[in-house]
């Protein structure tokens, strides 16, 4: 306990203390504590099946965690005995607090790109139609598709698509963004489109926590880096230490399998 | 020693007691009120069951609707029917509740219920059709329950629905002929009686046949206009 006192900062976004996620016998999640600072950019890596997407969905939590505490901002919730999960009503503005993009970008297939992205503010927060109108077309401009306002996804490639879902989370001018695996599901050529679009959020100081698998983008925009294998984080720093001298063995043998995979590649 | 066809017994009021075109209008009337209210209490019958399915509240209502749909999908419709006319006053009159049911409304019964039995399924399936993406996506938004199933689960499951309903529909006019059996004027029952009448089966029964075809092949025809819309 006194251990995670001291490793509290004052200006944490995010703030995870011994977090549990159990899905019947198995523990997805095993005691997981976090930090992200405001503004910062922060990577989530590991292997397949450790327990990324779990994490950040016990951020916003569209899963229950077991046990623990979850902080976003100053919306402090608990989790285990004596805690049950908030309302609908306080678990909605919560989320409201957090943006999340997927990785099959899940748009709205009966809307087009800009009522995708006003849905949001519209519904949720009662924004004025013409209000929203105009925060969509800019956020739309935002992520290099201003000819796409009336298209429909299934129109749009999949880069575009990414791009929709990443205005449509901006939309509710959430404190954090979360995203997960967002490029792994796109043709090589349209992640490029993608990582610009995170690379320039991140630089305009958005807080962001991103789950993904790649290296270099997390090496050039990423402030901090923590690997995760079954349900733990197993290292954590800046990210150029722990891509260039991981100390952990499992760490290690991770980034090795990937350096050996991105040879095989230029190979 | 041919048989020679005689079609005027189908429109001459003065072929038989009951001949005429009243009579078809009114029989066609009496098809069509049962079709429209069985399908729509049927209708309502599923949604509500649909949604006591999908969102169980209670673990003993669940259950009982389970059990109602399987109930009513796994037995014929015509034991329904028939059960409801003869065997439900008895039932209710064994149980001291005294309900009595006109027997219209009694065979009414049998036919919405099984409608409903099916509607529930196809309520059930669409909503059910609907990627978990699409669920979690709104939630990450901050809707509510409400807003998810308003603004994004119900408008993309009821275009996937409307194909099978409008198909169990045109299956519920068909059955309506059933209920000839417990004596309701419909068509198919005024075809028997003018055919007891007359003795001209091949008439008679030609000539409705031709009335529930043109009744229900506009319906299909919609039906697969609908399908092709919902597919692109
Ligand atoms: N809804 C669920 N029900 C049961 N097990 C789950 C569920 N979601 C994830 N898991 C399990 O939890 C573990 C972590 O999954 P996940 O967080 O998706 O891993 P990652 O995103 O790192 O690949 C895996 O073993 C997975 O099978
Ligand atoms: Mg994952």
């Amino acid at each position: 306990m006194t251990t995670e006192m001291s490793l509290q900062t004052a200006d944490a976004m995010i703030r995870i203390t011994d977090l549990h996620k159990h899905y019947g016998m198995l523990e997805a999640i095993r005691g997981l504590s976090l930090e992200v600072r405001q503004g910062d950019v922060f990577f989530v890596i590991g292997p397949s099946g450790c327990g990324k997407s779990t994490l950040l969905r016990c951020i916003n939590l569209l899963e229950e965690p077991t046990s623990g505490t979850v902080q976003v901002g100053d919306d402090i919730m608990r989790f285990g005995k004596g805690h049950r999960m908030p309302s609908g009503r306080v678990l909605s503005r919560y989320r409201t607090h957090i943006g999340m993009v997927f990785q099959q970008f899940d748009l709205f297939p009966h809307m087009t790109a800009i009522e995708n992205v006003m849905e949001g503010p519209t519904v949720v927060k009662r924004m004025p139609r013409h209000e929203a109108r105009s925060l969509a077309s800019e956020l739309l401009a935002k992520v290099g598709l201003s000819d796409k306002e009336k298209v429909y996804p299934r129109h749009l490639s999949g880069g575009q698509a990414q791009r929709v879902a990443i205005a449509r989370a901006l939309a509710m001018q959430p404190r954090v963004m979360l995203f997960d695996e967002v490029t792994s599901a796109l043709d090589p050529e349209l992640v490029g489109e993608v990582l610009e679009v995170m690379r320039k959020l991140a630089e305009e100081g958005t807080t962001m926590v991103v789950v993904t698998h790649e290296m270099g983008f997390a090496s050039e925009v990423g402030d901090r880096l923590c690997f995760m294998d079954s349900g733990l984080i197993i290292e954590e720093g800046k990210v150029a230490d722990i891509l260039a001298r991981p100390e952990n063995p499992r760490t290690q043998a991770f980034l090795a399998r990937f350096h050996d995979t991105a040879e095989a590649l230029r190979a | 020693m041919s048989y020679v066809p005689d079609f005027t017994v189908v429109y001459m009021s003065t072929a038989c007691e009951i001949c005429g075109p009243l009579a078809w209008l009114n029989a066609a009337g009496v098809t069509l009120a049962y079709a429209v209210g069985t399908i729509v209490g049927g209708l309502i019958i599923g949604v509500i069951c649909g949604v006591i399915l999908l969102f169980p509240l209670y673990y003993g209502l669940p259950m009982l609707v389970y059990g109602y749909v399987q109930f009513f999908r796994c037995t014929p419709l015509l034991v329904q029917i028939v059960w409801f006319f003869y065997a439900l006053p008895m039932v209710g009159n064994a149980v001291g509740l005294g309900i009595n049911m006109p027997a219209w409304m009694a065979a009414g019964l049998g036919l919405t219920l099984y409608m409903g039995a099916f509607s529930s399924e196809i309520f059930r399936a669409g909503i059910m059709s609907i990627d978990r993406g699409q669920w979690q996506a709104a939630r990450a938004l901050g809707m509510t329950y409400l807003q998810l199933m308003r603004r994004i689960i119900l408008p993309q499951a009821s275009r996937r629905m409307v194909p099978p309903f409008v198909n169990q529909s045109v299956l519920q006019l068909k059955n309506t002929s059933l209920l000839y059996v417990v004596a309701v004027p419909d068509l198919m029952y005024t075809s028997s009686v003018m055919t007891a009448f007359t003795y001209r089966p091949l008439e008679v029964y030609t000539f409705v046949a031709l009335l529930y075809f043109l009744m229900l092949y506009p319906m299909t025809v919609f039906s697969k206009r609908l399908e092709s819309r919902v597919d692109n």
